[in-house]
């Protein structure tokens, strides 16, 4: 599967959904975003890409409200926004793949769907004495899962019973249900066997087509190629370039991950 | 008292059928593939699951029947209420259990505890208060020690229950001592001694019923309500579970509180029925709570279990205990069937784990 060869969001120009412009992090000594910047548009996949201890990691969990930044600013829409936890990450509308996941297996994929924000009444109880509405969440679940064509085993099995590109699908899936803006993937194809990558892989396409911001972050090459409209690549916490990940452009790419004169 | 066993968050729906693929790989813009069969040993594994999963249930009526052949006592009224009455107090204490064990704890005290809820409520009795406050102070007792070992696991960052539980089970036994001087303390107010000793019908005590109420009032918490969702995700993932915002700490501690709390109402029966507070009570009553959750089906790594487990597993210690009183067999040699009805039970959690991993791996296969 590749891009759509016509209108696509790289050159159309139009504002980003996210921006993160000269971002800095340190961790005692080591810096490991030094001004950091990039964009990403609606409808737009890009990869993030970089050899281990890049800044990769580091990029992606404080856009998702894990770290934060020491120094830089986040736009969403154009509007500066604090991300200083997972909560307020998800509440301006970023949502996160982990690469392990962060499902629970003894629960099914509804209430993984619904972790932390159950659907429930009445609502001038405490929220840990309301009663679930677990009919909603079900159907809720059933929607998404079905918009994004993932089949699994029938509803109500618990996670735990699921293959890893079942559950890579029910962790994407539950991303893209509440992420408004933007989609966060951290190597999400790496524990797959090649059918189940195609699986994931399609799941990030119709992501774009929804007309979500995705952000991946992967080691393998031919996915990038594949799903990404643009590639940045981080080396030593720094932004070293970008390219169209293109059959042609792969040689380039490699250098530039691996830090040689290219 | 039978115990239905709802599906809950979690469990594996009797009518479900699996298909063994994401989204099919042969349909390039991952359009939905033809509906393969239901393959046969997907039935198979399934059918294996299910059996595991309601074993424990078909064990202890499996149990029941044979020993109404083997003794026309057991059947009996007055043995079906000496049966319950004895088991009440195991099935209270082995709820509060399964709430801890749900979220990979452990709660060691709650003999002790209860021990301490009697001699308070006791001395409480002794310093001439209401019998409504007496109720209160035991499960405040119980209660109390809950908080102790929910916030100093919590907020103390105890890698495991473990160590705190085991701290207050000899703090509270020690205080226990220490407030009734070492001597059972005696006179209970008799609204005390009907909820603990009074059988109705000639088969039916009211601790029974007691029971059931607080089996009724978990199996909601559990299955219906928020916080009940919240102690599963803890118990399945904790680290996902704070990345999600469900406060994991409270969550904790509230668990702790209940099992407490339970402890509390052990109290209370345990004085009811003895008409007495006293410092001996509950004596290693924790490792019949721990080994009803497990025998009752819930697994010990967490994240799993249900409140008939908790019930199911209570009156199984208690059907082994009566019946091998009932048939004479030595009482010495109860000890040790209860240890080999553990091992079994520990066996076929294993079992599960590995046929549900057989299950994943031919998930991903083609």
């Amino acid at each position: 599967m590749t891009a759509p060869a016509v209108d696509t969001p790289r050159d159309s120009g139009s504002a980003p959904v996210i921006a993160v412009t000269d971002a800095v992090k340190r961790f005692g000594g080591v810096i490991a975003l030094d001004h950091v910047s990039l964009a990403v548009r609606a409808g737009e996949v890009l990869a993030l890409l970089g050899d281990n201890g890049a800044g990769k990691s580091t990029l992606i969990k404080c856009l998702a409200g894990v770290h934060r930044l020491d120094a830089g600013v986040i736009e969403m829409d154009g509007i500066p926004v604090r991300i200083d936890s997972p909560a307020t990450a998800r509440t301006v509308g970023i949502e996160t793949v982990y690469q392990d996941l962060a499902l629970f297996d003894n629960l099914d994929p509804a209430a993984n769907f619904y972790a932390g924000r159950e659907l429930a009444s009445p609502s001038w109880l405490p929220r840990w004495l309301r009663v679930l509405r677990p009919r909603e969440m079900q159907s809720a679940t059933r929607a998404v899962l079905d918009d994004l064509r993932v089949t699994l085993p029938a509803a109500g099995v618990m996670v735990g019973l699921m293959s890893g590109g079942q559950r890579q699908a029910v962790s994407v899936a539950r991303a893209a249900a509440f992420a408004s803006r933007v989609v966060i993937l951290d190597e999400p194809t790496a524990a797959l066997g090649a059918r189940e990558s195609r699986s994931v892989l399609d799941l990030i396409v119709r992501l774009r087509d929804q007309g979500k911001a995705v952000l991946v972050i992967s080691h393998a090459l031919d996915h990038v190629i594949e799903v990404a409209d643009r590639a940045i690549v981080m080396r030593r916490g720094r932004v070293v370039g970008e390219a169209i990940p293109t059959r042609e452009n792969q040689p380039r790419i490699v250098s530039l991950i691996v830090g040689g004169d290219a | 008292m039978s115990t239905p066993v709802p599906s809950r968050p979690g469990s594996l729906s009797d009518d479900s059928s699996y298909e063994p693929h994401v989204t099919s790989d042969d349909t390039p813009e991952g359009e939905v593939g033809p509906e393969r069969p239901p393959s046969r040993r997907f039935g198979v594994l399934e059918a294996g699951l299910v059996f595991l999963r309601v074993g424990p249930a078909i064990g202890l009526l499996i149990l029941i029947v044979v020993l109404s052949q083997l003794t026309p006592a057991f059947a009996s009224s007055r043995n079906i209420g000496n049966l319950l009455a004895q088991s009440a107090v195991i099935c209270v204490l082995a709820i509060g259990q399964l709430l801890v064990i749900v979220t990979r704890g452990i709660d060691l005290s709650v003999g002790s505890t209860l021990a301490l809820g009697t001699v308070t409520g006791a001395l409480a009795v002794t310093a001439g208060l209401p019998t409504p406050i007496v109720i209160v102070v035991m499960l405040a007792t119980g209660a109390a020690v809950g908080a102790v070992n929910g916030i100093v696991y919590v907020y103390g960052r105890l890698p495991h229950p473990f160590i705190i539980t085991l701290a207050t089970l000899s703090v509270a036994r020690g205080l226990a001592l220490w407030l009734s001087d070492g001597q059972p303390i005696q006179g209970m107010p008799d609204p005390i001694r009907v909820i603990g000793g009074q059988i109705l019908f000639g088969w039916l005590p009211v601790s029974t019923l007691v029971v059931g109420g607080i089996a009724l009032g978990a199996l909601v918490l559990t299955t219906r309500m928020v916080w009940g969702r919240w102690i599963y995700a803890v118990g399945g993932n904790p680290e996902a579970a704070r990345r999600v915002g469900i406060p994991v700490g409270a969550t904790l501690v509230s668990v702790y509180v209940l099992s407490g709390l339970m402890a509390g109402v052990g109290a209370l029966l345990t004085a009811g029925r003895t008409g007495a507070g006293a410092p001996t009570f509950g004596s290693l009553a924790e490792l019949d709570a721990i080994a009803a959750v497990i025998i009752g089906g819930a697994s010990f790594l967490g994240g799993r279990g249900h409140v008939g487990n908790a019930i199911v597993g209570a009156l199984m210690i208690g059907v082994i205990r009566n019946g091998m009183n009932l048939l004479n067999v030595d009482s010495f040699f109860q000890p040790m069937v209860i240890g080999v009805v553990i091992v079994l039970a520990v066996e076929a959690d294993v079992i599960r784990t590995q046929l549900e991993q057989r299950f994943r791996l031919m998930q991903a296969l083609p």
